[in-house]
């Protein structure tokens, strides 16, 4: 992209991505009086993980013992790679930002107490009503508009260019400072609204020499019916398991199951469920209006999963429910390139939840507080910089997949790429039952598979975004396996199976930098507690 | 995957297509959106949910394209199901969020786990 872009804009702070960190960004920093631009892959309202489904929310009324004991909870469960302070500022943030969205009209429900319950949100709610309140704040959104790459001069990030997938148009946005909240990378698995999520900010953000830290920690799947999207899991608590041949694939009554349980019985052919634990009406009620959208694919095929059964399947779901991303320095999640923020997943998750996915409350506490956070630290920034820093004459940063970067004039089959980096990352015998030479190999497969995100993109619009996803997906997947191997221990969401153990001298992070070779430092966890030398050698889930 | 938009309801608003998270749909020389790219369909039910008409159909499949027959959608409540259980439309029995029961379930987790301990 050499070329002057066809919509040029300038803004103080530019936000890239329209999910519920790029929204809570956009909105923090124009409420410190920046002059905002959002510009999202597809819509703020639909795009990303929790516009479809829904979110628990680390909410804690301001209990000092509550919260002390959360607190302590998530340094085990994270593996002691998370850090009690971040932990608390999340608890605090959130807390504060929920009573803004009940000002703003969410209607959050009530406990069986009658008290105002604000533990839960529902995605489609939630998701328009920041959209609204973003507007409102005076931020120009630009939908259907992917961010390709970010420019640079030598001050730091200097805004991003992309293209808009309703005309193709290009378009640059100058900005004093931007936040990358695209999102973690699912790759395509279709797990319910994860297509969206392709690792771009990662790639955007490695271009520029960030780091991203806690890659490892991507071994994370969500259970969904086998032929549907909806990866909602917490309801299966209520669920019997059977084989293909309807005998019981667990001792004694239904009810919640290990972790690794489905997985391990999916290893041996398909699995089916069938919710029976809820066994009133009531009960079904309950259910039913907790989670409406679990209920969409089986109330559509005639499935009744209260008596009848159902099969399921894995998604993998990548970094978005994995905590790897971005290497967050400073408290207004800062990188380590000047002007540069992160939010959500595409952030490293490491600091609230550890080594343990993010899924369930961590993760969309954390998209609040980061996008909260980041928005304030950027509106600052690009204040320092003063009014003219949006006048900088960046360069275009993207190396990988793009037009302006092709090595050679072949075009890039991008499908056939993509699905050989899909390949290497969502069987669940490479990437789940992890092991030294399996995971190796798929490093060496992807490797040989890199030098082709050096070709043209196709012409097409559609073409030209592919091309730079699948970039970012093997970049991201190579990053992943790389980090992987580097920890020879079984930690949180990661293991190897020549590693079973968690290694006291292995508490701390892993950075990589670079795209092309991959660099890897270990960083100390501040504010974090000593592992215990003896913690049974198995998964502290 | 995404599998009908009615031309029977369809109003050519364009709100489709400018919702679409992964970029499904086109608009034809007519002003009609039509299903361009349905294998990028991620199924996340958002047209659906954001189709002022009830005009959009997303099937469950997420893997395999079906057919579908929009009278018997309608005559199966379908067509706008997923809107009305939102909250949102004419046909709405009330706010998915504000009938939320997820508190309820937690109380239920929180005394199934004081009566183990």
């Amino acid at each position: 992209m050499g070329e002057s872009a066809e919509i040029r804009l300038t803004a103080d702070v530019l936000v890239l991505g329209g999910g519920p960190s790029g929204a809570w960004a956009a909105w923090s920093a124009a409420k410190q009086g920046a002059k905002v631009i959002l510009a999202d892959k597809g819509y703020l309202g639909t795009s990303g993980a929790t516009a479809p489904g829904g979110t628990n929310l680390l909410y804690l009324p301001p209990d000092q013992a509550k919260r002390d004991a959360a607190v302590e909870d998530r340094l085990k469960g994270g593996g002691y790679l998370s850090e009690a302070d971040w932990i608390y500022r999340v608890m605090e943030q959130v807390y504060i930002n929920m009573e803004l969205v009940a000002e703003w009209g969410y209607p959050f429900p009530k406990d069986a107490d009658g008290n105002v319950s604000k533990a839960h949100l529902h995605g489609p709610e939630y998701m328009h009503l920041m959209r609204r309140v973003v507007a409102k704040a005076g931020v120009r959104i630009l939908d259907q508009h992917p961010a390709q790459e970010l420019l640079q001069d030598d001050h730091g990030v200097a805004g991003a260019r992309g293209i808009s997938r309703l005309d193709g148009r290009t378009w640059e946005v100058r900005a004093g400072a931007v936040v990358i909240a695209t999102g973690g990378c699912a790759f395509l698995s279709k797990g319910l609204g994860c297509n969206v999520l392709t690792g771009d900010g990662l790639l955007m953000a490695s271009e520029l020499g960030a780091d991203l830290s806690g890659m490892e920690f991507s071994r994370q799947y969500a259970p969904s019916a086998a032929f549907g999207t909806v990866t909602r899991g917490r309801l299966l608590g209520w669920a019997s398991f059977y084989d293909g041949d309807g005998q019981l694939l667990h001792d004694g009554t239904g009810g919640p199951r290990g972790d690794d349980f489905l997985a391990r019985m999916l290893r041996n052919g398909p699995v089916y469920a069938t919710l029976d634990q809820a066994d009133t009406e009531e009960k079904r009620r309950l259910l039913r209006q907790a989670h409406p959208v679990f209920f969409l694919p089986y109330d559509r095929s005639g499935i009744d999963p209260f008596t009848e059964r159902f099969p399921l399947t894995l998604r993998y779901e990548g970094t978005v429910r994995g905590t790897g991303g971005i290497r967050i320095i400073g408290k207004d999640c800062s990188t380590s390139v000047p002007g540069l923020f992160a939010a959500g997943d595409a952030a490293s998750r490491e600091k609230t939840a550890g080594a343990r996915t993010g899924g369930g409350a961590y993760n969309a506490s954390w998209a609040i507080c980061s996008g909260t956070w980041a928005g304030q630290g950027a509106a600052e920034h690009a204040r320092l910089l003063g009014s003219a820093s949006a006048q900088r004459e960046g360069r275009p940063a993207g190396q990988y997949g793009l037009a302006s970067s092709a090595r050679t004039g072949k075009t890039t089959e991008v499908q056939m790429l993509t699905e050989n980096i899909r390949r290497e990352v969502l069987p669940l015998e490479i990437n789940y039952f992890r092991s030294v030479p399996v995971i190796q190999a798929a490093l060496d497969r992807l490797n040989a598979l890199w030098p082709e995100v050096h070709g043209q993109p196709p012409e097409t619009v559609q073409g030209k975004v592919r091309a730079r996803e699948a970039a970012a997906m093997a970049a991201t997947a190579r990053w992943m396996y790389t980090a992987a191997l580097a920890r020879t221990e079984t930690r949180g969401m990661h293991t190897l199976a020549e590693h079973p153990a968690m290694d006291p001298d292995q508490a701390h992070r892993l950075l990589v930098s670079g795209v092309e070779q991959i660099k890897l430092r270990k960083e100390a966890v501040l504010g974090g507690r000593p592992s215990p030398a003896v913690e049974e050698g198995r998964l502290i889930l | 995957m995404i599998e009908l938009i009615s031309e029977n309801r369809c109003i050519q608003c364009g709100l489709c297509i400018k919702v679409c998270p992964t970029n499904v749909f086109d608009e034809d020389d007519a002003g009609m959106p039509v299903i361009a790219r349905q294998e990028d369909c991620q199924t996340c039910f958002m047209c659906e949910a954001y189709c002022p008409v009830d005009a959009m159909y997303v099937s469950p499949q997420a893997d395999v394209s079906v057919l579908v027959d929009e009278q018997q959608l309608i005559e199966e409540g379908l067509l706008g199901s997923w809107r009305a259980t939102i909250g949102w439309g004419p046909n709405s029995k009330g706010s998915m969020a504000a009938n939320d029961t997820v508190p309820l379930l937690n109380g239920i987790r929180d005394r199934r786990r004081a009566a183990q301990a």
